[in-house]
């Protein structure tokens, strides 16, 4: 990742000549400091982080039960396995399912809402604060809530019998072919504020003034948002998209406390189905490869997004696009 | 034309903003009904209003424990989350040295790692440590976790301070040190209240962390005490929406006053002003 422009800027403590000594004393201090600062973090962040990835690449070689010695080395043997094994690959497709449909639907409609919001509606404070609640609330709790109220005759079903809606009744978590559209919704309803919250903070920086001027020059509204605003909403919706992505790479609590991967593993992402192959199976070794799985596809799509699409650090993701 | 495309535009807004509440109504009255109320009509009131289920979760030692437990927790790793990601960022915002870009790297890239990849070997770190069931078994690992965020949100807050700041300080014979304690750190309290509120959200709603640390009843965390409850009581919703309110009520409550560090510290920059 490139150096962000400011960052070059370097901290040169005032009066640059200074005798020799005082300076190689001063030089001193500055490494202590930064050792000093630094290492607590680097200590925490090594152990705990990158000793564990490295060690999953590890195990991911062996076939271990999580107890016991590891001694029984397979190769690549748990990475064969896993891509013949269809309920991973179909774990593969449904983690492929939900960023495909965050990526075409729940981030327009997320732009869509925070467009709605800069349309001056009365009230637009109170509505932000509400579209973007969902995501503090814990995926458990909401993924119970959900699960109660897409019961059979739960509030779901109740509702569209009266509406009179009631051959659209599906049994939402227990069908194969409806499951995976039924999570997306839960889904969508917990992240697309914090899409929406993005795209408020990239939109406020758009200068109102250049959507004006294009309306003097006769564009219409949709002219104005396909010419004007869109193009200069390009870093936040790389950006949300690439969040977005790495999120659904991610995907386990939700669909933990919903579906637990189930009906008949039509649901399971990588992530249930590697917490079920090393915590229900105790197969640490194999869930170890798949571990690796996740985490290769997730640097390599980072690497992609970064070269061919972001052409600018990862860094300013969160931070430096609201300048 | 136009007052019916605003009317349009109402009309659309307020059914978004009924489709997030709709859950969280549902959840809340659902609390104050019976089962029998809710599986005769899922839609609807509370006829006439029952106040055991709240009442007895509110007076049982299990729900309070679990309260204290994820307290505990989200405390104890946003006091190691905070300062050290404040330290770190210091360093890579004010100091220019050989390597940084790459140590700094090496944090963002923490942001791709998502805790499932690393949940084995650290299950098996927390258990040779003789942590499972310790509230450090799990503070410990997920402040590890929350660095990169932290440190990614608080570098670019530390590096807008103008550099003469810095050099006045230091005419005055103010050390890097003394810069960072006395003088960084409070001009910086709203970014630092910012990540400090996100910490403590992060940690209040984790799962896959305690689910695996946290075998003992005794100490799990409001959401391992939610799922459990769910499956306990299968039959019983209106206990288990009693519940689910409850263990929400904090994490909303937090939102309701901090909602604009939460927002500011997603999207940066916002709060400079």
């Amino acid at each position: 990742m490139p150096p962000r422009p400011d960052s070059a800027r370097i901290v040169t403590p005032a009066g640059r000549a200074i005798a020799r000594p005082a300076r190689r004393s001063r030089v001193r201090t500055k490494w202590v400091t930064i050792a000093l600062f630094l290492l607590p973090a680097l200590v925490l962040y090594g152990l705990l982080v990158i000793a564990p990835v490295v060690q999953a690449i590890y195990y991911s070689g062996f076939d271990w039960s999580g107890l016991g010695s590891l001694d029984d080395f397979v190769g690549l043997e748990n990475f064969r396995r896993a891509f013949a094994d269809d309920v991973f690959v179909g774990a593969l497709w449904h983690n492929g399912f939900f960023i495909a449909l965050s990526l075409l639907v729940q981030l327009p409609f997320a732009l869509g809402v925070a467009l709605l919001l800069q349309a001056r509606l009365r009230g637009r404070a109170l509505l932000r604060v509400l579209y973007f609640a969902p995501f503090v609330l814990s995926e458990v709790v909401t993924g119970v809530i959900f699960t109660l109220m897409l019961q059979p005759d739960g509030l779901v079903d109740h509702s569209l019998d009266r509406a009179g809606l009631d051959p659209l009744i599906h049994q939402w978590l227990a069908e194969p072919g409806i499951v995976l559209w039924s999570l997306f919704v839960v889904i969508s309803w917990k992240y697309f504020g914090f899409h929406m919250i993005l795209y408020l903070a990239g939109l406020q920086q758009i200068p109102r003034e250049l959507e004006e001027a294009a309306m003097i020059d006769g564009a219409n509204r949709l002219q104005v948002l396909r010419y004007v605003t869109l193009p200069l909403l390009g870093p936040t919706i790389r950006i949300s998209a690439f969040l977005s992505v790495i999120g659904a790479l991610q995907l386990f609590d939700l669909i933990w406390v919903m579906t637990g991967g189930g009906p008949v593993n039509s649901s399971n992402t990588m992530a249930t189905y590697l917490i079920d192959w090393s915590f229900k199976r105790f197969q640490f070794g194999y869930a170890s490869a798949v571990a690796v799985i996740m985490l290769v596809i997730s640097l390599l799509f980072a690497l992609f997004w970064q070269r061919f699409v972001l052409r600018r650090d990862i860094e300013g993701a969160l931070t430096t696009m609201g300048r | 034309m136009r007052l019916v495309s605003r009317t349009l535009l109402y009309v659309i807004a307020w059914l978004v903003a009924a489709a997030i509440l709709v859950p969280v109504i549902y959840a809340v009255l659902g609390g104050f009904r019976t089962t029998g109320q809710i599986a005769g009509s899922p839609v609807g009131l509370p006829e006439p209003w029952v106040f055991t289920n709240y009442t007895e979760i509110l007076t049982s030692s299990t729900f309070w424990r679990q309260v204290f437990n994820s307290l505990l927790i989200a405390v104890v790793s946003t006091l190691l989350v905070v300062p050290l990601a404040a330290m770190a960022a210091f360093v890579f915002a004010r100091f220019a040295f050989r390597g940084r870009e790459i140590f700094y790297t090496v944090f963002t890239l923490g942001l791709l790692f998502p805790i499932a990849v690393a949940i084995l070997p650290i299950f098996i770190m927390v258990r040779n440590l003789g942590l499972l069931d310790n509230p450090l078994g799990v503070a410990l690992p997920q402040a590890a976790f929350g660095l990169p965020m932290t440190i990614i949100i608080l570098r670019p807050f530390f590096a807008s301070f103008p550099n003469e700041l810095q050099d006045a300080a230091a005419i005055d014979g103010c050390g890097p040190l003394r810069f960072f304690w006395q003088i960084l750190l409070p001009l910086s309290r709203p970014v630092l209240a910012t990540v400090s509120v996100l910490a403590i959200v992060g940690s209040w709603n984790a799962f896959l962390l305690p689910l695996v640390v946290l075998t003992d009843a005794d100490t799990w965390t409001l959401p391992l005490g939610v799922t459990n409850y769910s499956t306990q009581y299968t039959a019983d919703i209106a206990r288990i929406l009693a519940f689910a309110t409850l263990s929400m009520a904090p994490a909303l409550i937090l939102y309701a006053f901090a909602e604009r560090h939460i927002v500011a510290g997603l999207t940066g920059g916002a709060i400079k002003g």
